[in-house]
């Protein structure tokens, strides 16, 4: 979100005003008070188009900044509640620029985005003008120091009177990028303000989730959880890799691929069964325990949209034992609150052995078929029956 | 034949002590790779035990560095087992010895590391697989990485692929048949090798006679792949996209797997490898079962 990017800009010395973040219209006058003058009311949520959306409002006076509080956290942006509005001063640009880096997967390297025509309205300029849009490389074992910041600089071609400024934006903007793992780090709009300062009025950080796990244990608090949807907030509790989607066909695999895949075959399989959908994204990866498969279970079903669920395991380093272990286990647990079936796939690591566990426990809620097309006609059939 | 690995493949573990090193050194002890040795600074001088595929126990000596274990052993391939926040210095240790072939599995490395991996590659003589893959393997000969060497034996299929188990499911379903190799190219945003490398090396490799190129959703890697095959690929190619009815917006799993706006979608990865003549199934079965007739018309 915007007032995240800000704190990140701050502490790596970009130029930016932090402003006030608040999460009622009352806070949101005290904040105006306490600006003084002019100020902007904006939505915080992490999503683009906000201003398109009524989440960026210009207000005259305090009581405007409770009014336009009020109007903006009642609102809903790209499916996202918006829960926190940042008040700042509002300071009309003379100049936008846009500036970003980012992480160029096609090219295997960095890529440094600028444009001095235009900052918010840069996709337009793309469009309309692409020579105004400088793309320049960077090489991930050189960086930006301060004379590729200075060619940076020239190529985009910022003009005389914020050029030094500009220069040291972007080593430090570069610094917020390497230093903090990001994969995108976006000013929109890099504005020139009254007095030729140049300012980010606006901005992105994505952050690389790899990196955040192994070196930033402080990116933790840019995590906002009452966003997250309370299954997909349970699920990221019990550390699994959990998406809610909006179908009735719940899923549970191993490996990105195969489980992307099973939403396809499930959703297939789903038009000759009243047009039934996945009701959910599930990887409990490799090598997961009958305790992983267990929780797995337990979300899933506690999804009240779900009426039947599909297990669909190829073990490679899972094996399929300790996946029927869990089926079962989770089974026993919840006992008479388990309502829905389970069609179970199962195939490679200890097959034989996972099959047998099934067989024994025969649990009447379980139905075990062989192959993952038939598995998935006969989850979708189960959903709507 | 095969691509990148074959029994000639030497194979050290970095990492061979670790958990999931010592586990998987042990799958492929038994699948019948020569595995020479393992690398761990802090356990040089030791040894580890496994047993090989005829269950005889293999005392492998542990290495400082790399470069020893290559002067000691003769290793031309190395499987990488070890943590995340450790990979980025191994893999640069084993490009500084010049070993041919650096094969990344582990899971959850920063991709500015890998980027600078990558950077610290180029005009060096090394060839990585990975990060976040299950490796490769040339079934019958060698096996460097985590595939199970008992899903498909050898044959003249030729597949590469991002995700792991997407791999195994498309070896067990065309297993009548047998592979070549099977290569994992993993799914982090940046690897090493990626589908057009192994399309290239499979259209050089006289036993492939068909090649399956599965991928999904997000970047433009597929795309790229179809203007490559447009351009260079005589040998028929069969496609398979995971993510059809992914919703925009949602990452699925892999860090790159996500559908932004039209950009990235199977359908829109579909249409370009349809368009360069590429026959795409809409289902693992459909695929295989699309390369099966193929395979029987050859």
């Amino acid at each position: 979100m915007e007032y995240q990017a800000k704190e990140l800009f701050a502490k790596h010395g970009v130029t930016t005003t932090l402003g006030v973040v608040v999460e009622t219209p009352e806070a949101a006058k005290a904040a105006a008070e306490q600006l003084g003058g002019v100020t902007v009311v904006k939505a915080q949520v992490k999503a683009g188009g906000r201003g398109k959306a009524g989440g960026v409002k210009i207000a005259k006076t305090p009581d405007e900044a409770f009014q336009y509080a009020t109007d903006i956290l009642n609102l809903t942006i790209k499916d996202l509640p918006v829960n926190r509005v940042l008040i700042t001063p509002a300071t009309p640009p003379e100049e936008e620029y846009y500036f970003s880096f980012l992480l160029d997967r096609s090219n295997r390297q960095y890529l440094c985005i600028a444009s001095v025509e235009g900052g918010v309205e840069i996709e337009e300029v793309a469009k309309t003008n692409p020579d105004a849009v400088k793309k320049i490389a960077i090489d991930p074992g050189k960086g930006v120091d301060a004379v590729k910041a200075r060619e940076i600089a020239t190529e985009a071609g910022f003009p005389e009177p914020v050029f030094e400024q500009a220069v040291v934006m972007i080593e430090n903007l570069y610094k917020v990028f390497v230093e903090e793992d990001a994969t995108l780090v976006e000013v929109n709009p890099l504005a020139r303000l009254a007095g030729d300062k140049l300012e980010a009025l606006d901005g992105k950080v994505s952050l690389d989730e790899n990196a955040s796990e192994v070196r930033h244990p402080d990116h933790e608090h840019f995590e906002i959880s009452d966003e997250a949807d309370p299954l997909e907030a349970k699920a990221k509790a019990l550390g699994l890799n959990y998406v809610k989607l909006d179908g009735a066909v719940g899923i549970i695999g191993n490996g990105a691929g195969l489980v992307m895949s099973t939403l396809d075959v499930v959703a297939y399989a789903g038009e000759n069964h009243g047009g039934v959908k996945p009701a959910n994204f599930l990887d409990i990866g490799g090598g997961a325990n009958a305790e992983v498969m267990a929780n797995g279970l337990d979300v899933i079903l506690n999804d009240a949209q779900v009426k039947s669920v599909f297990v669909n395991v190829f073990g490679g380093i899972t094996a399929c034992d300790e996946v029927a272990k869990g089926i079962v286990g989770a089974l026993e647990l919840l006992g008479d609150a388990a309502t829905k079936p389970l069609v179970v796939r199962l195939d490679g690591n200890n097959v034989e052995l996972g099959r047998q566990i099934l067989a024994d426990a025969n649990h009447p809620l379980v139905t075990v078929v062989d192959t993952m097309d038939g598995a998935a006609d006969k989850a979708a059939e189960l959903a709507n029956a | 034949m095969s691509i990148y690995l074959n029994k000639d493949s030497k194979i050290i573990v970095q990492g061979i002590t670790g958990g999931m090193g010592a586990k998987h050194t042990a799958l492929m002890m038994d699948s019948g790779a020569t595995i020479v040795g393992g690398v761990n600074a802090r356990k040089a001088g030791t040894t580890v035990t496994h047993k090989d595929a005829t269950g005889t126990d293999v005392e492998l000596p542990v290495f400082g560095t790399v470069a020893e274990a290559m002067k000691e052993t003769g290793a031309n391939v190395s499987v990488l087992f070890v943590p995340p926040a450790f990979t980025k210095d191994a893999a640069i240790e084993a490009i500084d010895a010049e070993i041919p072939l650096i094969v990344v599995i582990t899971e959850g490395v920063p991709v500015q590391d890998t980027a600078e991996v990558w950077s610290y590659l180029q005009g060096k003589s090394t060839r990585m697989i990975g990060p976040n893959c299950p490796g490769i393997i040339t079934p019958g000969e060698s096996l460097a990485g985590i595939t199970p060497h008992t899903i498909a034996g050898k044959g003249p299929v030729g597949l590469v692929s991002k995700s792991g188990t997407l791999t195994y499911q498309m070896m067990y379903e065309l297993r009548d048949f047998g592979f070549t190799t099977a290569i994992g190219i993993g799914g982090d945003p940046i690897v090493g090798t990626t589908h057009i490398d192994a399309l290239q090396a499979f259209e050089d490799d006289p036993d492939t006679k068909l090649i399956v190129m599965i991928g999904e959703i997000g970047g433009d890697a597929e795309e790229r792949a179809a203007a490559y095959i447009k351009d260079n690929i005589t040998k028929p190619v069969v496609g398979y996209v995971a993510g059809f009815t992914a919703p925009e917006g949602k990452t699925m799993g892999h860090a790159g797997a996500i559908v932004s706006g039209s950009a990235g979608t199977a359908a829109a990865k579909q249409e370009a490898l349809e368009a360069v003549g590429v026959k795409v199934g809409k289902t693992p079965s459909a695929t295989a079962a699309l390369a099966r007739e193929i395979l029987q018309s050859l």
